[in-house]
């Protein structure tokens, strides 16, 4: 099982503390790529503020800046955050593959006692 | 403290689901988190009896996870206490965990839900020292589609452990 880097996961979840830079980030999923003034136009926050928020988020790698010209567009960098979903996830995965196949085997069985259950109906004095 | 609830439907009988949760040869059967065998499973199933089981991941490792059964309520629940004896969780070690798992009747067959409860893991704590909740919940609801039959949630409970600090 994998071992992340600690220091990086604390970065991110720092960065996910606050829930003006959530916001962000789930707008950023949803729209893909931002100037950073379309970003800060909906929190009805100061340019400022925006900037601060963003430089804790690409500190964090979950975000990434690119200059096109005079504008900033900012992006999702979901790496971190995938790292830090795996390492809750391990208890998820570890369950999931294992249920699934309980519920192959399960209904396996079902039919079987089923079929047998049908054939014990139609010959009820049967020698089978 | 985190916890972690799973369910699936089911188009089996509560019994014929119950022997796949309380016997050797049944867990045996499903247990582990890849395609690899187990290795060797004891149930001792009644109040106060152990299990162990024993598995090799698809990276080569064995893991070993034992415990005690804390209820044992035939067909509808099973609960078991949950440490890693080799292998496992490197941040799990040594601590004890929770597992539940309950079958109700419905009508095409079983609802199983499984929980594993009071899991120590480091993710959970920075994620609760941090104030941090939904937006993972969030993120994981639209990176993975799950199919209809399966649910997943995680919780955060409010009690806290030792160095977690708010």
């Amino acid at each position: 099982m994998a071992n992340h880097g600690v220091s990086a996961l604390d970065r991110a979840f720092a960065a996910l503390s606050d829930p003006t830079r959530r916001a962000m980030l789930v707008r950023l999923e949803e729209e893909d790529e931002l100037t950073v003034s379309d970003l800060g136009r909906p929190l009805t926050i100061k340019l400022p503020t925006v900037l601060k928020h963003l430089d804790v988020l690409s500190a964090a790698g979950l975000v990434s800046r690119v200059k096109h010209g005079r504008t900033v567009k900012v992006r999702l960098a979901p790496d971190p955050l995938k790292a830090a979903m795996d390492w809750l996830n391990r208890y998820e995965r570890f369950w999931t593959l294992g249920l699934d196949r309980l519920v192959e085997i399960a209904e396996a069985k079902e039919r079987e006692v089923r079929e047998r259950e049908a054939r014990a109906a139609v010959a009820p004095e049967g020698d089978a | 403290m985190s916890s972690l609830t799973l369910v699936r439907q089911i188009l089996a009988r509560p019994s014929t689901v119950f022997d796949l949760l309380s016997t050797a040869e049944g867990l045996t059967s499903w247990w582990g988190p890849d395609d690899f065998p187990v290795l060797s499973a004891e149930a001792d199933v009644r109040v106060g009896g152990r299990y162990r089981v024993r598995f090799r991941t698809i990276d080569g490792e064995e893991h070993e996870c034992s415990g005690e059964f804390l209820e044992v309520e035939p067909p509808v629940r099973i609960a078991m206490s949950w440490e890693w004896t080799s292998g496992g969780v490197p941040e799990e070690r040594g601590a004890v965990s929770r597992l539940e798992l309950r079958v109700r009747a419905t009508d095409t067959g079983s609802e199983l839900t499984l929980v594993h409860a009071e899991l120590h893991n480091r993710a959970s704590k920075l994620s609760h020292r941090r104030g941090w909740g939904g937006a993972l919940d969030k993120f994981r609801a639209r990176m993975s589609v799950e199919p209809k039959r399966r649910t997943m949630t995680t919780d955060f409970d409010v009690t806290e452990t030792g160095d977690a600090r708010g």
